[in-house]
């Protein structure tokens, strides 16, 4: 054939990519975003606090990364970073999960607790992490959080709470279901002592933790996209023998069913959590400061 | 016995033959008597094996059973004058827990709990006792309603768990019982919770916040249904046995836990074999339990409660956490306290 008279001439050198080449590329450096598949710089990532600028997907954050993104560059007082799980049940397998959680992230349990500020407005704050068994609420969750509610009523600032949990953890059995009500009574007293909690839904925020703290913010507020719900989307999907449509139980569906005040974009939330503890902080209150008017 | 459970197989299938000779003895003039005195010891002593030493897994299939009294069993056993109240006043009226106010010793007492089905119709309109958000709202707004008239709450815990359909999360099953939680826990009234037959997840705790928990001897109280534990660990919901003994999910459990303040003892081989004392059992530790919260002030309740559920959790608090937290800043402030740095 006339085409064999004209071999196809190579034009450029080509060199064997080494693996031990391809592996010097620093890991991290590029994310591929999991919705829209665009491949996205790190730094750029992490300048959009971690979402993606094309299609606005919420990547997920540690406990670490949510406190650095959230409270102002400095002082971060952590509380309780000694409390250690137990295993109460002698459930198999359960320790060895959490050492490796544990040494995974670097974290004692699901939670980072402490006290820091935004906007230079004083707040305690929790973070969860999804990266620790799911970030399921045990013993240790529960305790830290209550600890928590107990050192904001002591030094009278508000409460934020980033939740990001499978729900209760079955680990621990009856012990975390109990966590569910020993973090409601804690956060009825600081209730009782008028001061704020806002509570935020992040990716994913399902079971005994939406059916506990993370619905009982006086103000309630989600990421976009984040699931959140309380039954798990596959035993809705049994029950009914129905498929669910893919918006139910996001946060965009919980607001218009009224469970959350607003969906707010990551990149806004930091503004949106100064804005409400300015409006809740010392000196604005009508009943203080009637003379005034 | 109407309904037979697996275990009880062999028990059952001794007392036909023992009345099968009973009949015989009658219809032929045979006695039959000694052989029949004899069966009945070896039935005595079989039904004490097996009631004695139930697994947890047994006890969970006693606590469903169909006719153990139900929560309106118990309401009207413990009061006199009986007034239902429905609705939650927002959206409708969930059968699947029931309320209202009624007198105990002349004392008036708010009471709710979850209400399951005797037969297929029934359980169908009380949705086998599972919940919707309007059935814990309703729960809540007669829980604010004995507040205001100082009355006492009994509840009533028998439920599989809250409603996991597209409607409940829609009206936010969530939200619902996280509410009730936060609110039982400032209640100025004293709240007694009985756990009557299953105590399934937050679909339970969302009545079970109170100042004395109660559990009859062979309820059960778990994080998850034993058949959902199975499913989520072993991929095989079949293996709901083995879940239910590794999972400390009955009464004894709890009780050694601390989570249970009192075992109600059943009737031999569960409620459902002697309705009338099981309730009139429930009855007495209830009245007993509310005798010692008039003591307390209303002040003091919702602090009680509080530091009750305070001393929840097993955790151990270390010197020097092995783990520290990676790369980030770690410094030690003038005071001694251990600050983390993330922003550097």
């Amino acid at each position: 054939m006339l085409k064999d008279l004209f071999p196809k001439k190579k034009r450029y050198a080509t060199v064997a990519s080494s693996s031990s080449a391809r592996d010097k590329v620093p890991e991290g450096l590029m994310e591929k975003c999991k919705q829209c598949g665009q491949i996205l710089f790190a730094k750029e990532l992490d300048k959009q606090v971690k979402t993606c600028p094309h299609c606005g997907y919420h990547f997920t954050l540690t406990a670490q990364e949510r406190i650095q993104v959230t409270l102002d560059e400095g002082i971060f007082e952590e509380f309780d970073d000694n409390l250690l799980s137990g295993d109460p049940l002698q459930f198999p397998d359960y320790p060895v999960r959490v050492e490796r959680s544990r040494k995974a992230t670097g974290l004692a349990d699901a939670v980072v607790t402490g006290a820091g500020s935004i906007g230079g407005f004083p707040v305690v704050v929790g973070a969860m992490d999804s990266r620790f068994i799911m970030g399921s609420m045990g013993s240790v969750v529960g305790e830290k959080l209550t600890r928590a509610v107990e050192q904001a009523i002591e030094r009278s600032v508000p409460v934020v709470i980033f939740s990001v949990s499978g729900g209760a953890r079955m680990q621990e059995g009856i012990f975390s279901l109990m966590q569910m009500a020993k973090v409601s009574t804690a956060l009825a007293r600081l209730a009782k002592s008028r001061l704020l909690y806002v509570s935020v839904l992040t990716h994913p925020t399902t079971g005994g933790v939406t059916a506990s703290f993370a619905m009982q913010g006086d103000i309630n507020l989600a990421e976009p996209g984040a699931t959140i719900g309380f039954a798990g989307r596959r035993i809705i999907e049994q029950t009914i023998r129905q498929k669910l449509p893919d918006e139910f139980q996001t946060a965009e569906f919980v607001l218009e069913h009224g469970m959350i005040d607003q969906v707010v974009h990551r990149k806004d939330l930091r503004a949106m959590l100064a804005t409400i503890l300015s409006i809740h902080a010392e000196g604005g209150e009508w009943s203080g400061n009637r003379t005034a008017l | 016995m109407a309904i037979e459970l697996p275990f009880e197989k062999p028990l059952i299938e001794l007392r036909l033959k023992i009345d099968e000779l009973k009949r015989f003895t009658e219809e032929k003039g045979i006695d039959m008597s000694e052989e029949v005195a004899t069966l009945e010891t070896k039935a005595k002593s079989l039904a004490e094996a097996i009631y004695r030493d139930l697994t947890p897994w047994q006890k969970v299939q006693i606590a469903r059973h169909p006719e153990r009294p139900t929560t309106l069993d118990y309401i009207r056993g413990l009061c006199d004058d009986f007034v239902e109240l429905h609705g939650d006043r927002s959206f409708r009226d969930d059968a699947a827990i029931v309320g209202g106010i009624g007198r105990m010793e002349g004392i008036a007492v708010t009471f709710i709990g979850t209400q399951k089905g005797r037969d297929t119709k029934e359980n169908i309109f009380r949705n086998f006792g599972m919940a919707h958000p309007e059935g814990y709202r309703k729960a809540l707004r007669l829980m604010k309603q004995a507040e205001k008239f100082g009355r006492p709450i009994v509840t009533f815990i028998d439920t599989a768990g809250a409603y996991p359909g597209a409607a409940a999360e829609e009206r936010g099953q969530g939200e619902a019982i996280a509410r009730n939680l936060i609110e039982m826990a400032a209640l100025t009234v004293p709240v007694v919770c009985v756990v009557t037959g299953e105590g399934g997840s937050g679909g339970a705790l969302g009545l079970g916040i109170g100042d004395r928990i109660l559990m009859l001897e062979h309820a059960y109280y778990s994080v998850i249904a034993p058949e959902s534990a199975a499913a989520l660990l072993w991929k095989d919901a079949t293996q709901g046995q083995r879940a239910a003994d590794a999972m400390c999910i009955t009464a004894q459990d709890l009780f050694r836990f601390g989570i249970v303040d009192e075992i109600l003892q059943e009737p031999f081989g569960g409620a459902q074999r002697d309705p009338s004392v099981m309730v009139a059992t429930v009855k007495e530790a209830v009245w007993r339990a509310l005798l010692k919260l008039k003591e307390t002030s209303e002040e003091d309740l919702p602090v009680l409660r509080y530091e009750k559920y305070r001393k929840i959790g097993v955790f151990t608090e270390v010197e020097h956490p092995s783990v520290q937290t990676p790369a980030d800043g770690e410094q030690v402030s003038a005071n001694g306290v251990k600050l983390h740095n993330f922003s550097s």
